[in-house]
């Protein structure tokens, strides 16, 4: 903006040439150079997606569509379909969102409505860190923390209320359980939620708040009247971002769901997902159409959360926009 | 218009209703939070008793037990393996991070600079594995390089992101100052921008150094298999803490998960006190470029 306003405010011509040649070459060799590198950043996402459908493609001549809803995964027999995987990454991811969107969105009303500023910012920082526990950490205490203490407690609880419904059926004491992976990827989402929850509730114009309040509300009424829906977009793009994080996440969720298909109809039981089953064959991929078939399986993963991100990406900045814009 | 008969000032009870609903409300938002900062300690509280026992010097100096049962080994490879892949990241991601921040702040005309933001946040939001897959596909031998340039393509949204933040933080007047002195753009953005940013450009990428640090999916088929000695050679493939972890925690042997955890243990320290430390600097200064302004 401000070369524009400089290059406008001086006609062309009419002051004499006093820059250095070394200038000119130097803001030129800058401008090259650092276009370059923003270039390189577009070109790294189209060469990602370029290279991993070529990858796949031999897999995709032998198997095409049917790949996404053949059920078996049977490498001796070089037979592969991805639909239990798909099947389990949705199954995990959209549980994982079912429990962390609420507890996210608590959060983030806590964060910036309720608590004291003394404890805003310690409490903040600590959800963050969450964030930074890598996740192969997560993954190992899921295994040998978490999921003892889901077979033992959580699970039989859950099930002696709900074990009417097919889902909650089968046998709680088991360890390695779709269960324990929603549960993983909840924790693993909640801070990308909440703190972007967070950041929007505090962006609600106060003037709308202290009118509420001016006029009786509840802390509670003026949070589901104002606050919520004045920034509704902009929380389910939070939830879509948590989700994006959930459906790729591969370590975590390998360490604890068993790595096992068929998928069986309860939560209580093993199963897999697509990023789980990348990571889990990495070493063991023997023939090239397992290879290919696992790159498919990334091409598949690609894509939905390629589009998943796009689309939570393209309302947070209308929110962005909006509220730097209204400010 | 509503008429002066129409509102009745009656106490109906609901007030005691709408209270207590505030209550339960207010009750839940803390839990949640109380909930979410339970299950960090829980975590690091299970990874350190956990790992402690197991945290020797020999646990820092020595490599794997060549033992089959028992014998205590250690983490060296693992430590100077993820050094190894961490710088090789680095050097890849900061400066084309930098360059491309510098790109959008100072030069990009406001569209071009969203698309490359959007652009970013797409890389950002890739599945790690994915990335991995991705170098493999053009690497297929197993390397620190290769391992490397997979955890650069994650850090290098990071620092790009954060690097931008900083340089909008830049007062426009520092840059006009210059300017008015007759110095070119690019002796602007070297001597000015830059050294005033330089703090938050380190945090940043401190921060993104720390998520590298810690990433294990892409390392799965880029730098996997490898020795079991201290090795720094980048064209060969290395150990790395998380890869350490991983493959300790699946294996049957209990010693193994022991230093499971004592390789988490010492991975978590890392991971947050540099990024807590990061964080606080980052704070401190935006609070001190907030108060030139």
């Amino acid at each position: 903006m401000l070369a524009r306003m400089e290059a406008a405010s001086i006609p062309a011509g009419s002051l004499p040439r006093t820059r250095h040649v070394g200038d000119r070459v130097g803001d030129g060799l800058l401008y090259g150079l650092t276009a370059l590198a923003a270039i390189l950043g577009v070109l790294i996402v189209l060469a990602i997606v370029w290279r991993v459908a070529d990858g796949a493609w031999p897999a995709i001549k032998i198997f095409k569509a049917g790949f996404l809803w053949g059920n078996e995964w049977n490498v001796n027999r070089d037979e592969f379909g991805a639909r239990d995987l798909i099947i389990g990454t949705v199954v995990t991811s959209f549980g994982a969102m079912l429990l962390s969107a609420p507890l996210s969105i608590a959060i983030g009303l806590f964060l910036s409505e309720l608590a004291p500023p003394a404890v805003r910012a310690p409490v903040g920082t600590l959800i963050d860190m969450l964030a930074a526990v890598p996740s192969v950490v997560i993954g190992l205490w899921g295994i040998y923390v978490l999921a003892p203490f889901n077979a033992n407690h959580t699970a039989p609880i859950i099930q002696s209320v709900l074990g009417w419904i097919p889902i909650f059926g089968g046998d709680p004491h088991t360890e390695s359980t779709v269960f324990t992976a929603i549960v993983v990827l909840t924790i693993m989402t909640i801070p990308i939620t909440s703190s972007i929850c967070r950041e929007l509730f505090i962006g609600v114009q106060s003037e709308l708040e202290e009118g509420s309040i001016g006029l009786g509300a509840t802390r509670w009424e003026m949070v589901k009247t104002v606050v919520v829906p004045s920034v509704r977009g902009g929380i389910v793009a939070a939830i879509i971002l948590g989700l994006g994080r959930a459906l790729g996440e591969a370590i975590a969720v390998t360490q604890v769901i068993g790595n096992f298909i068929p998928l069986r109809h309860t939560l209580f039981a093993p199963g897999d997902t697509a990023a789980s089953r990348l990571a889990n064959q990495y070493q063991g991929a023997s023939t090239n159409t397992q290879i290919a078939a696992l790159i498919y399986l990334a091409l598949v993963l690609l894509v939905i959360t390629f589009f998943t991100n796009y689309a939570a990406q393209r309302v947070v900045k209308r929110f962005e926009f909006r509220r730097t814009g209204g400010a | 218009m509503i008429e002066p008969g129409a509102i009745s000032l009656r106490a109906t009870g609901r007030g005691r209703r709408r209270l207590l609903l505030n209550r339960v409300a207010e009750g839940s938002a803390v839990l949640a939070a109380v909930l979410a900062v339970a299950v960090l300690a829980v975590v690091i509280w299970s990874v350190g008793s956990r790992g402690f026992g197991a945290i020797s010097l020999d646990f820092f100096v020595k490599g794997p037990s060549s033992d089959f049962f028992g014998g205590k080994g250690g983490i060296a490879p693992a430590l100077a393996g993820s050094s190894l892949l961490v710088g090789v990241a680095t050097l890849i991601a900061l400066p084309t991070g930098v360059l491309t921040a510098i790109f959008v702040s100072e030069f990009a005309p406001g569209r071009a600079s969203q698309q490359i933001r959007l652009w970013l946040d797409v890389l950002n939001g890739f599945p790690s594995i994915v990335i991995g897959i991705f170098v493999f596909t053009f690497i297929s031998r197993q390397s620190a390089f290769a391992g490397g340039s997979a955890l650069a393509i994650i850090m290098l949204p990071l620092v790009a992101r954060s690097t931008m933040e900083v340089l909008r933080l830049v007062p426009t007047e520092l840059r006009e100052a210059s300017y008015a002195l007759g110095v070119s753009k690019w002796q602007t953005v070297i001597r000015v921008v830059l050294p005033t940013s330089f703090g938050g450009i380190l945090t940043g990428t401190t921060l993104a150094i720390a998520r590298a640090a810690g990433e294990t999916a892409p390392l799965l088929f880029t730098c996997a298999i490898a020795g079991q000695t201290v090795d720094w050679n980048p064209s060969h493939s290395v150990q790395s803490i998380p890869l350490t972890i991983f493959n300790y925690s699946e294996s049957a042997d209990p010693a193994l998960h022991e230093q499971a955890w004592a390789a988490a243990l010492v991975l978590i320290l890392l991971v947050l006190v540099t990024s807590l430390t990061a964080r606080l600097v980052l704070e401190r200064s935006r609070r001190k470029v907030g108060l030139q302004r």
